[in-house]
């Protein structure tokens, strides 16, 4: 019984923490560019204000713009409710697979894409189709890193894998470090950050995912906008889950839970700070230069699977 | 040191020595791939002093030594240098595009993997899962000689295989006798010389340091080849 | 042992004395005497393993047995002649412009140097210290092809560095991989690398990776060798350089390279068992032949084409090596020394031939034999003994290869007679309108020493009617020590 209110409050606590994190990142950033930046709770206030204004809907809409914002914002929920991030084994863990959680991600990206295209203008049209490019070949990439994980666990649910993270004695294994860098790299790539997107981006010509809900107004652009903030926060604790998860508690008692609660927010306090000093650091990519950043992070991966093969297996 | 740790910090090793030679073929300027080279030989200064302290052979600290000196400092320093001197074009621009270059280059580690791994299991050394790594490394040194356009970057990639070579002959056989290895260096020393002092050559026939400028000149010279 | 630190110390010091002596005719004499020290060192180095089966050097780094005393000897004896021929020649260079007094500075202590690396590559008895020493060899000679710094021979020696030097990578991988087997069988250190322990225990080693190197050691050395399809930097390198440089590596270079194959050819032969090293090389022999007997009738530049003449050449010996039988390695080498005189003979002929038209081009050389009687008679009759004509040496070790093939593998000697035929149709095309024919008017007169010339034809045909017993002795010995234990392959 326990568990299935720690599940339902895990769920909640992502979506709830998920405006805090973008609003955590902005402020870094700003700190780092020495601005005072709008505060960590302007998110929050943005939310409030876009749910509380009137959808705005061009004529020939169809129901799929109307309906996208709902899918979406589920979807993306639903992933982030199953990924464990304060007790490894809850009642919705047997679907805890990684596959499925990039599935329902891939369905989100689908709507939005479809969402971006239907009014025709043309700015949403070009995010679209730059949208499906990169994931075509982020996609392979975020695989494969997964996969290089689920080696040595035998599974892809992530309650088997951080299990089996958890009972190993710690070791230098080179497989993990490449997963690890590739997983960061596809992480960039799929929350729209900056070296692949600029998410406070005016210019239209340059955006991606912001060019695919241009349209939107009122709650629907506020489900969109929360359900970015929901992937951001589920990206960083994956990456969490699978590569650091030691703290995280095995038993749903009281103690253990508040501990894990500290060390999570902890973790990924220090991950959104790396991010917005990536962010701070470097550049935008040109965007024929996005494929090979892609690649590259295919090619680590794939690095990762052959050292496991070469190095780990029978050594 | 336990000896498991020292395996594992020989096997991470391998590891980012296969990266450098990844690395290098992804560059496009001249200067990140003199980087990336120092970067290697580091590592294999690295390895064999890893190697020297595990298997307590001082032959392979002098080794190592020698290999820090030569391929980490002295040898990307002569390279810096041409390139400074000769002002050469900072982009690189290879044969086939980067995405390619790394998927062929994906093909030739796993067939290298292929090919090693009977010998791999004759040998009762604790280096012996480098050996694939060290292999494949030779193999993507050749890759990195046939896709690139300049000359200098061809030479990288010659060394970049006698660095894998080194790596291999550390993996297979926990370093070979020191007389043989100081010859070899000698050898890879006055080879990096005479190369310098072609690049002058070839900058002041030529006018640029694009092979196939060269090429081009050999092609005329015999009809019907 | 004297006599051999002799042998050694003579280049070594000849050509550091050459790099610092600046004026042309000191250093051309200078150059001269060095080979004649090293030429009569090594014979009297070879006088002593006359007496004795082998012989160890330095505590046993260096090894001399019958396999390479006559190599020595025939290195040091061309060297010697080519140093005769380069003085003039060298000097009408740099007359012509072509070269200045501190390239001619660089060219003679390369020369020497050179010759020190192949010494040491002969003698040594350590294959990690052969590869050194081979690797030296070229880079001794890369600087000296690309001597007269014009845009094709810069291209040349371009192609040459970096097509020898991946070679010799993929060789020092195939030793690396050798020494890995032999330290589990000779223990870890320079015991392991050293030939003559390895034959002894060539049983030992374990066949899948004595075979996995030999395949990277025949793709490495087989490229310093010339063998197709690796040899695309030998017609430019051979071409491009001066032709002293053009002879000793025609001559020279490429033996050692065989040779080197050829001792590691022994090793794995023991080691595997089976026929695989003699099958590779006749393979890659038989391509040479058949690639470069057709090339050779698409050349325009004559010393491309007796370039190409050697690897069809080279491609011979490696076949006649592969067959592994007693008469084929008998054979080959007599191959080997009487290609070597020969073919330097040659190229000391054609580097006059286009010294005295001013021209390379073989449409341009006319009529030798009416101006220059003696380059014309040199150029015919060492395209004679070149091409297989009795009473030459050549003629000899063909015919005895014929004799083994159609003993062991009867259905290769018909396309080694039609690679042969159509070598010799395409060398006797070229060679006849240049000797005979309307002589033209661009030729000049070049003081000319066919001397060395004469003496290696006469060599030639010498060994051609009648082998000397001690010579005879050494072929025979080492052709004992080249076939494997095991029984050859027979053909069909």
């Amino acid at each position: 019984m326990s568990s299935v209110i720690i599940q339902v409050a895990q769920a909640l606590l992502l979506l709830f923490l998920a405006p805090l994190a973008s609003g955590f990142v902005s402020t870094c950033k700003a700190r780092l560019q020495n601005r005072r930046g709008a505060g960590v709770m302007q998110p929050w206030r943005n939310l409030r204000k876009l749910f509380a204004k009137d959808v705005v809907l061009a004529g020939h809409a169809s129901w799929i713009f109307r309906t996208a914002p709902y899918v979406v914002f589920t979807a993306t929920v639903m992933a982030a409710s199953v990924v464990p991030a304060l007790l490894v084994d809850t009642p919705l863990s047997l679907t805890a697979d990684v596959i499925a959680l990039v599935a329902l991600l891939a369905l989100a990206r689908f709507f939005l894409a479809l969402a971006g295209m239907d009014i025709g203008t043309a700015f949403g049209g070009m995010g679209s189709s730059r949208e499906m490019t990169f994931a075509a070949l982020a996609e392979p990439a975020m695989l494969m890193s997964i996969f290089v994980l689920s080696l040595s666990a035998h599974s892809t649910n992530l309650t088997t894998m951080i299990n089996h993270t958890l009972n190993t004695p710690f070791a230098l294994h080179p497989s993990l470090a490449f997963a690890f860098v590739s997983m960061l790299m596809i992480a960039v790539a799929e929350n729209g950050r900056i070296p692949i997107d600029n998410p406070d981006t005016h210019l239209e010509l340059t955006m991606i995912h912001e060019a695919m809900i241009l349209e939107y107004s009122g709650r629907h652009l506020a489900l969109m906008e929360w359900a970015a903030m929901v992937k951001l926060m589920l990206f960083a604790t994956l990456i969490t889950d699978l590569f650091m998860p030691w703290g995280i508690s095995v038993q749903a008692d009281a103690a253990g839970i508040a501990l894990a609660l500290l060390l999570w927010l902890l973790k990924l306090a220090g991950l959104l700070l790396a991010l917005a000093v990536i962010e701070t650091g470097l550049a935008k990519l040109r965007l024929f230069e996005v494929p090979e950043y892609l690649s590259g992070a295919f090619v680590i991966a794939f690095l990762g699977l052959l050292s496991y093969y070469m190095l780990e297996v029978g050594a | 040191m336990s000896a498991a740790l020292i395996q594992q910090l020989v096997d991470g090793l391998a590891a980012l020595m296969l990266l450098t030679s990844f690395a290098l073929l992804a560059q496009h300027r001249m200067l990140s791939v003199l980087n990336w080279f120092a970067t290697q030989g580091l590592l294999l200064a690295v390895t064999a002093a890893v190697v020297a302290y595990g298997t307590d052979n001082s032959e392979l600290y002098i080794s190592a030594v020698m290999t820090f000196l030569l391929k980490g400092l002295l040898l990307p320093w002569l390279l810096w240098r041409v390139i400074r001197q000769l002002h050469v074009h900072r982009e690189v621009e290879p044969l086939m595009n980067t995405s390619l270059t790394m998927l062929v280059a994906l093909g030739v580690t796993v067939f290298s993997f292929h090919i090693i791994e009977p010998i791999e299991r004759i040998s009762q050394l604790m280096t012996r899962d480098s050996m694939a790594i060290a292999t494949a490394c030779v193999l993507l040194g050749m890759l990195m000689m046939i896709t690139r356009r300049k000359a200098i970057t061809q030479v990288v990639g010659f060394l970049a295989v006698e660095n894998s070579l080194f790596f291999a002959a550390i993996g297979s056989t926990n370093g070979m006798p020191l007389v043989v290895e100081i010859g070899i260096a000698f050898d890879v020393l006055v080879a990096a010389l005479i190369f310098g002092l072609f690049f002058f050559q070839i900058r002041d026939t030529f006018d640029s340091l694009e092979v196939d400028a060269m090429n081009a000149h050999l092609i005329h010279r015999d009809d019907d080849e | 042992m004297t006599m051999f630190l002799a042998t050694l110390l003579s280049p070594l010091i000849g050509g550091l004395l050459l790099g610092v002596i600046d004026h042309p005719r000191l250093a051309a004499r200078i150059n001269v005497a060095t080979g004649i020290f090293t030429f009569t060192f090594s014979l009297l180095l070879a006088m002593q393993v006359l007496d004795v089966q082998s012989l160890d050097a330095m505590g046993g780094w260096f090894h001399l047995d019958a396999y390479n005393v006559f190599l020595v000897v025939l290195t040091t004896f061309v060297g010697m002649t080519t140093t005769i021929f380069s003085g003039p020649y060298m000097r009408h260079e740099l007359e012509a412009g072509r070269v200045d007094s501190l390239r001619l500075r660089l060219y003679h202590s390369m020369f020497q140097l050179f010759q020190l690396g192949m010494l040491l590559g002969f003698t040594s008895n350590n294959i990690g210290v052969l590869w050194i020493s081979l690797e030296l060899a070229t880079l001794a000679t890369v600087l000296l092809v690309s001597l007269y710094r014009t845009p094709a021979s810069i291209a040349a020696a371009w192609k040459y560095f970096i097509l020898c030097g991946m070679g010799i990578a993929l060789a020092l991988f195939g030793t690396v991989l050798v020494y890995f087997t032999s330290s589990s069988v000779l223990g870890h250190g320079n015991a392991a690398l050293t030939w003559t322990l390895l034959h002894a225990h060539a049983a030992e080693l374990d066949p899948a990776v004595m075979s996995i190197a030999f395949c990277f050691l025949m793709v490495g050395y087989g490229t310093k060798v010339g063998l197709v399809p690796m040899h695309a930097w030998l017609p430019d390198a051979h071409g491009e350089g001066p032709t002293p440089v053009s002879a000793v590596l025609s001559g020279l270079l490429l033996n050692l390279a065989l040779y080197a194959l050829v001792r590691c050819k022994m090793l794995v032969d023991d080691a595997t068992g089976t026929d695989m090293a003699g099958h590779m090389m006749m393979g890659f022999g038989l391509l040479s032949l058949a690639v470069a007997a057709l090339s050779l009738h698409k050349q325009r530049d004559i010393k491309r084409m007796f370039s190409f003449s050697s690897i069809e050449h080279m491609g011979l010996m490696t076949f006649a090596f592969g067959i592994g039988t007693t008469l084929s390695s008998f054979a080959a080498l007599l191959h080997m020394t009487v290609h070597s005189l020969v073919k330097s003979g040659l190229f000391f002929t054609v580097g006059h031939a286009s010294q005295a038209m001013g021209t390379q081009k073989m449409s341009e050389i006319r009529g030798l034999i009416r101006h220059h009687p003696g380059i014309g008679w040199g150029l015919l009759i060492g395209t004679v003994a070149i091409a297989g004509f009795p009473p030459f040496g050549v003629f000899t070790s063909e015919f005895l290869l014929f004799i083994a093939s159609l003993e062991s593998y009867p259905w290769t000697t018909l396309p080694l007679l039609a690679g042969l035929l159509v070598a010799m149709a395409g060398l006797f095309r070229f060679v006849q309108p240049m000797v005979y024919g309307e002589p033209s008017e661009q030729a000049i007169d070049v003081h000319v020493n066919m001397l060395p010339v004469y003496v290696h034809f006469a060599l030639a045909l010498a060994l051609g009617l009648a082998i000397p017993a001690f010579l005879a002795g050494w072929y025979e010995q080492a052709a004992a020590l080249i076939v494997p234990l095991a029984p050859a392959g027979g053909g069909a």
